[in-house]
């Protein structure tokens, strides 16, 4: 079962979940897709024992062969090439890789050359499994680094991906594919909006979901008052502790230090598989 | 005309409450909210939207059954494994690359405009603010963000103002890449925490790969002073100016649960600091 979490709102709380629900069950993978800021290794601390590059095809011009008819132009839908007179620029931040231009180019002037835009490192915590991306700084496109991060799910176990915030598509590419989302958000009027804009988001692609509301003693009492009235289970509140914020301000996890957290962590597992079936 | 932008890397360290806290503090301004996929400002600044506009961006393949002749051609070029077996186009995957378009002997596909979401031209209680709503689960949040700088800063030529103060979006990725042109300060807000300080370490790097001068506030300092202290001597080796440090404050959130600045209501601790900030920005700019 692929269980991912997510949030609309940054600092929400994702990478607590993901980090204390992976380290509360056995057989299982953690993910971190948020490849833009990772974070979950500062927390797992784990021995990494793979780095693979990972690259995105862009065009590369052989100017011999070029006879600057344009076609690779017209086909381009990110005008990540143009002609003038007897030039082609390319411009690789808009290229998204899809091979048309090097498809059709009539004289296959256009070969793709591997650009590095981050990398994946795959290790272990005892018998947790973990692979994370890191998106190369200055590289604006993380979707096919997240793609490849998901690559390395592994099937027999229970994969937990702590995604990207927001909503648009690093999420999307990080949640697509989960058989559950679970949402974490704070009761404050930032969490709920949104909040609001996941779950329009899950309901579009169809994903069950539930949500883990954080610091639940502060704010209002609008977050409850709209699951309620939207449907939206709540699977778990964790209260706005000191003991917390400063475990995780030391990159130390909550089911270490509070112990009581690893059963309500396996309890939202259960519940999780419950809501399931 | 100087514009600034609050980036902070992790998300949720604080940019919104403090771009509307300089909303409430800078004189003859303009706003502009880029975090269009989770975007919270207007909810401390209770626009009043006066221009709605769509957002066309990319394209999503289409299928026209009738000419298909199910050769298989587009399946086997989508890189984006958008088109299933029985050949309908996902749009959550499509990326709009027209591929297929292109390789159908049959002329099937059609490339449909997206309307990928809205921006917004409105008055607030401390003037002109643009933003904007990403449709859900769209694409091309860079390009909305590129949109609403270009628009933010054609309304502060036109009203002569003399800022434009924009709230960033987290990560490092596409929409922060786009909100960091032409920047004249990126304000990154960070927290006392291991992985605060790792991310924003993360997001300075990003500006200055592209030249933008940056500037340094923790926020919640005091939740973990020697954490604090840590960023201040990472601050220190790195030849980064930190011009402030916020307290933790309830009165924080009080003041967000009334859709009000922090600088509009009765506190005390954060609402000094923050305007201290905002008096050393100001010095700084000018």
């Amino acid at each position: 079962m692929i269980i991912s979490v997510a949030s609309g709102k940054g600092g929400t709380g994702k990478t607590t979940v993901s980090v204390n629900l992976a380290l509360s069950l056995t057989n299982v993978q953690l993910l971190d897709c948020d490849v833009e800021e990772p974070n979950a290794h500062l927390f797992i601390k784990p021995e990494i024992k793979n780095t693979v590059p990972v690259y995105i095809p862009i065009p590369q011009i052989d100017k011999e062969k070029c006879d600057f008819c344009g076609r690779c132009q017209e086909v381009c839908a990110y005008n990540a090439l143009v002609v003038i007179k007897d030039k082609v620029l390319v411009f690789p931040e808009l290229c998204h890789g899809c091979g048309s231009c090097t498809y059709f180019c009539p004289k296959e002037a256009i070969k793709e050359v591997d650009k590095e835009i981050g990398c994946v490192e795959i290790g272990e915590k005892d018998s947790l499994q973990f692979a994370h991306g890191q998106l190369n700084i200055g590289q604006a496109m993380s979707p096919p680094l997240i793609r490849t991060v998901k690559q390395y799910a592994n099937p027999s176990r229970t994969v937990i991906i702590d995604a990207p915030p927001g909503t648009s598509c690093p999420v999307i590419e990080s949640i697509k594919g989960s058989d559950f989302c679970i949402l974490v958000s704070e009761p404050t009027p930032f969490g709920l909006n949104d909040l609001k804009l996941a779950v329009e988001v899950l309901r579009k692609m169809k994903i069950p979901f539930g949500l883990v509301l954080n610091r639940a003693d502060i704010g209002d009492e609008k977050t409850d008052a709209y699951c309620q009235k939207e449907n939206v289970p709540i699977l778990m509140r964790i209260p706005f502790k000191k003991e917390i914020a400063s475990c995780y301000s030391r990159g130390e996890n909550i089911v270490g230090a509070l112990p009581e957290y690893k059963e309500k962590f396996e309890k939202l597992y259960k519940d999780i598989v419950r809501c399931r079936t | 005309m100087k514009q600034i932008v609050v980036i902070s890397g992790k998300g949720g360290t604080g940019k919104t409450i403090l771009t509307g806290a300089f909303a409430a503090l800078a004189e003859n301004k303009v706003m502009a909210d880029c975090d269009v996929d989770a975007a919270d400002l207007h909810l401390l600044l209770s626009p009043e939207i006066e221009q709605r506009h769509q957002f066309k961006s990319g394209f999503t393949a289409k299928i026209d059954k009738k000419l298909c002749k199910e050769c298989g051609r587009c399946v086997a070029a989508c890189r984006f494994n958008a088109i299933s077996e029985d050949f309908v186009v996902d749009p959550i995957s499509c990326e709009g690359c027209a591929f297929c378009k292109f390789i159908c002997p049959a002329e099937a596909v059609i490339m449909q405009e997206n309307i990928a979401g809205e921006w917004y031209i409105s008055r607030t209680r401390f003037g002109s603010l643009v933003h904007a709503k990403l449709g859900i689960a769209e694409e091309n949040s860079g390009k909305l963000v590129a949109l609403v700088r270009q628009k933010a800063k054609e309304l502060a030529q036109k009203e002569d103002a003399d800022w434009v103060i924009i709230d960033g979006a987290p990560g490092i990725g596409c929409p922060v890449i786009a909100s960091l042109s032409g920047i004249d300060c990126a304000l990154v807000v960070t927290e006392p925490t291991l992985s605060g300080l790792h991310d924003a370490d993360r997001v300075i790097k990003v500006a200055r790969h592209f030249s933008v001068p940056v500037a340094l506030v923790v926020n919640k300092f005091d939740l973990n002073t020697q954490m604090s202290e840590e960023i201040e001597s990472y601050c220190h080796k790195n030849n980064i100016e930190l011009i402030g440090k916020i307290s933790f404050d309830e009165d924080v959130v009080k003041a967000l649960v009334e859709g009000k600045t922090i600088i509009e209501y009765p506190s005390k601790g954060a609402k000094e600091q923050i305007i201290q900030i905002w008096e050393k920005l100001y010095q700084r700019m000018r």
